[in-house]
């Protein structure tokens, strides 16, 4: 049996959602831009796809949704967007931000930083989430941007979007939000949090990768990262890839409408609550940030004396996928940054496994990612040195 | 970055069949009680180095023959990746039937070589080359343990990177012969900083004593300030060639020889020159020149003159000297 575990890093691409691309490749292949029936030809499509991707984050006919390469280049737009067109062409010089944001977010404020912008990064709170009123707080004269994320990706806790969207128009701040990990989790609501930008991410939603969009409320500049032709009215430019943004169009549609977003809050949600369970009956495993407050389909549990990585590998033997950020596993071997914001102890920073599951996991897949998830731990605490034998006369300096 | 950098995500892939057999099986996991170290009639050494906070950490049993110093049995247990417990397991197989001083030889690049499938394949990718320092070292801290000193003691020579186990005097011999000046060159030369890249610059994974950048840099200043103490040493002498000399000093030089070969004639001409700059454009050292006077325009300058001038400085100084007239 196979079992992916980690649909916060990427999802299957719904069947029917390949089926609705196919055509866009061999048979629709115009360019949307031409005059003649190639051209004109994919129009009714990706006319649809556009009113899917309205309606699932209730967005009104005045904005903009702007189709762009994926949530890290909305969310790049956003930032040097507002960069230059109110820090460099304004009298604005601050942004305020959280710790635990995606590295889009983070880098591309770091980047900012060495250009002279005035960065706050916001710590979460023991919950694993950012008080609103730290926001308000934060908020100077000067302050250009709030960018929080709806949802963290690795334990899956939500924001007070509400809130800070609230304080920000109040303040007359522009407010940015990566619902990157949100859509199709719980309701995206653009009205309902007044935010003038929202990111977000296909291939998070069962959609095809490559590709994107960001929200843009109406009214609002944002000088184009991309130049060139006309596309988009004008505010990204580049040939719209129809295919991907047709399927995203419809997998939208699929995550987002009531049925979807209650079978995640219910079934989903039930796989979920089984699997972290049946690991919290395991003595010295907590979840990283609380139970309360979280899209239904994250886990971010810590085994104590059992590495990440290691974790990872004896899952990837039985055909398991899940992840950690934690460390060996990529090239900069730093903890996870979201497990030391959280403030979790420094002993368990590379003790977190993040299961994220998807409307296709069954239970049959969850009862045998139990089995083997508890065999994986008993195993590597056997040989960890965490629950070593130490002789009486001994000092452990573990 | 090229070609092969551009896909990321393949670490498991390069792992040899015996990292993923140790892994998956390790021979050598486990502990040993004081009362199995007794029946074996030896001493029970144990050592732990790393820490869960930094996500490494091993615990090393040994029982030692007391009169013989021979390891009789060693296992371990780790916290960490496959890399990390692949090379416990192995490191622990190697010591057993060593002599302790024997087993404080075995190093990280040993632990490795033991992992390889075959003799000219890495065992693991690069950036997992560090994972087996930490064998190395708790192998020393048992030994230390054991012997009743400090664990420094067991190494002669300061060791910049530990995953190719390259010293700092190495790394300052190499950059002073071939005269380097990038840290990509001195990787080239000598593998440190080729692995978890942690000893080329603060900010890696492992923060460290001594970078290479600085090394560098300290190495470049120490070449200048002795590359100039030579040429000061050596100006009252006959013995400092132009090569040697700083660039104030070949000017000197090379205005002293046209003082008194070339200017009285130009100035007999009612001329003269003007030296603009000195560049070395390796082999050669690129003298321009301005004509003053008479000899801006006289069609000489860039054809007889030119060569006569280029010529004197050639013989007298040194033939790699071009002059260009600006």
């Amino acid at each position: 049996m196979e079992v992916y575990l980690d649909n916060n890093a990427t999802t299957m691409v719904d069947p029917e959602v390949y089926k609705a691309m196919l055509p866009f490749f061999c048979e629709k292949y115009g360019n949307p831009n031409s005059l003649h029936k190639f051209g004109a030809g994919t129009h009714p499509k990706m006319v649809e796809a556009l009113n899917y991707l309205y309606d699932g984050i209730h967005a009104a006919d005045a904005d903009d949704i702007i189709i762009t390469a994926n949530a890290t280049e909305s969310n790049n737009w956003v930032l040097k967007g507002v960069w230059i067109d109110r820090i460099l062409n304004g009298n604005k010089n601050h942004i305020i931000t959280s710790e635990v944001e995606h590295p889009s977010i983070t880098a591309t404020c770091k980047f900012l930083e060495t250009q002279g912008v005035s960065v706050t990064y916001l710590a979460v709170n023991e919950e694993g989430t950012i008080d609103a009123s730290s926001v308000e707080s934060a908020i100077r004269e000067d302050t250009a941007l709030v960018s929080i994320m709806w949802a963290n990706n690795e334990t899956g806790k939500l924001f007070p979007v509400e809130e800070i969207g609230r304080i920000c128009q109040s303040k007359d701040v522009l407010f940015h939000s990566d619902a990157t990990q949100a859509i199709g989790k719980v309701v995206v609501d653009v009205q309902k949090v007044f935010a003038d930008f929202i990111s977000f991410s296909a291939h998070k939603f069962h959609g095809p990768k490559g590709v994107g969009g960001l929200y843009i409320k109406a009214g609002i500049e944002l000088t184009p990262l991309l130049n060139g032709g006309e596309q988009m009215g004008g505010r990204r430019a580049g040939t719209v890839d129809v295919a991907s943004m047709v399927g995203m169009g419809l997998a939208m549609k699929q995550a987002t409408n009531t049925m979807a977003l209650a079978y995640e809050n219910n079934h989903v949600r039930k796989l979920r609550d089984k699997l972290e369970n049946a690991i919290l009956e395991l003595p010295e495993t907590i979840v990283i940030g609380g139970k309360e407050n979280r899209t239904p389909n994250t886990t971010l549990i810590s085994i104590r004396g059992v590495e990440g990585e290691s974790m990872l590998w004896d899952l990837n033997q039985q055909r398991i996928g899940a992840s950690t950020g934690s460390a060996c596993a990529s090239e900069d071997l730093e903890a996870n940054p979201v497990m030391s914001a959280f403030g979790s102890d420094s002993e368990l920073a590379h003790t977190g496994v993040r299961f994220s599951l998807s409307r296709f996991n069954t239970n049959e897949q969850i009862d045998f990612a139990i089995e083997t998830i508890v065999n994986a731990v008993n195993r590597l605490r056997a040989i960890s040195s965490s629950y070593a034998y130490t002789p009486k006369n001994h000092e452990s300096q573990l | 970055m090229a070609k092969n950098d551009l896909i990321s995500g393949s670490i498991w892939d390069e792992y040899s069949n015996q990292v993923v057999r140790r892994m998956d099986d390790p021979t050598h996991q486990g502990e040993i009680t004081e009362e199995q170290a007794e029946e074996l009639g030896g001493k029970l050494i144990v050592a732990d180095f790393g820490a869960e906070s930094c996500g490494d950490a091993v615990r090393l049993y040994w029982v030692v023959n007391e009169e013989s110093n021979v390891i009789l049995n060693s296992k371990f247990k780790s916290f960490g990746c496959g890399t990390a417990i692949a090379s416990s397991d192995v490191m622990a197989e190697l010591c057993v039937g060593k002599k302790v001083e024997e087993a404080v030889k075995i190093t990280n690049i040993d632990v490795e070589f033991a992992l390889r499938d075959e003799p000219d394949t890495p065992a693991v990718p690069p950036q997992k080359m560090h994972c087996s320092v930490m064998a190395y070292d708790v192998i020393k801290k048992a030994a230390a343990t054991y012997m009743n000193v400090d664990m420094e003691s067991f190494e002669q020579e300061v060791i910049v990177c530990e995953c190719a186990r390259v010293t700092l005097q190495t790394i300052q011999e190499v950059i002073k012969i071939n005269d380097l000046s990038t840290v990509e060159q001195i990787t080239d030369y000598t593998k440190a900083g080729a692995f978890c890249k942690s000893c080329i610059k603060p900010g890696g994974h492992e923060e460290k004593d001594l970078y290479l950048v600085d090394i560098l840099a300290d190495t470049r200043a120490s070449m200048e300030e002795e590359r100039m103490k030579n040429a000061a040493d050596l100006s009252e002498s006959d013995e400092l060639t132009f090569d040697k000399m700083t660039m104030i000093q070949k000017l000197k030089q090379v205005e002293s020889v046209l003082d008194v070969d070339v200017r009285p004639m130009l100035i007999m001409d009612g001329g003269n020159m003007e030296i603009i700059d000195i560049k070395e454009n390796m082999p050669h050292y690129d003298l321009y020149i301005r004509y003053l006077g008479a000899c801006s325009g006289c069609a000489s300058g860039s054809t007889g003159t030119l060569y006569g001038i280029e010529s004197i400085l050639q013989q007298k100084i040194d033939e790699n000297i071009r002059v260009l007239p600006i």
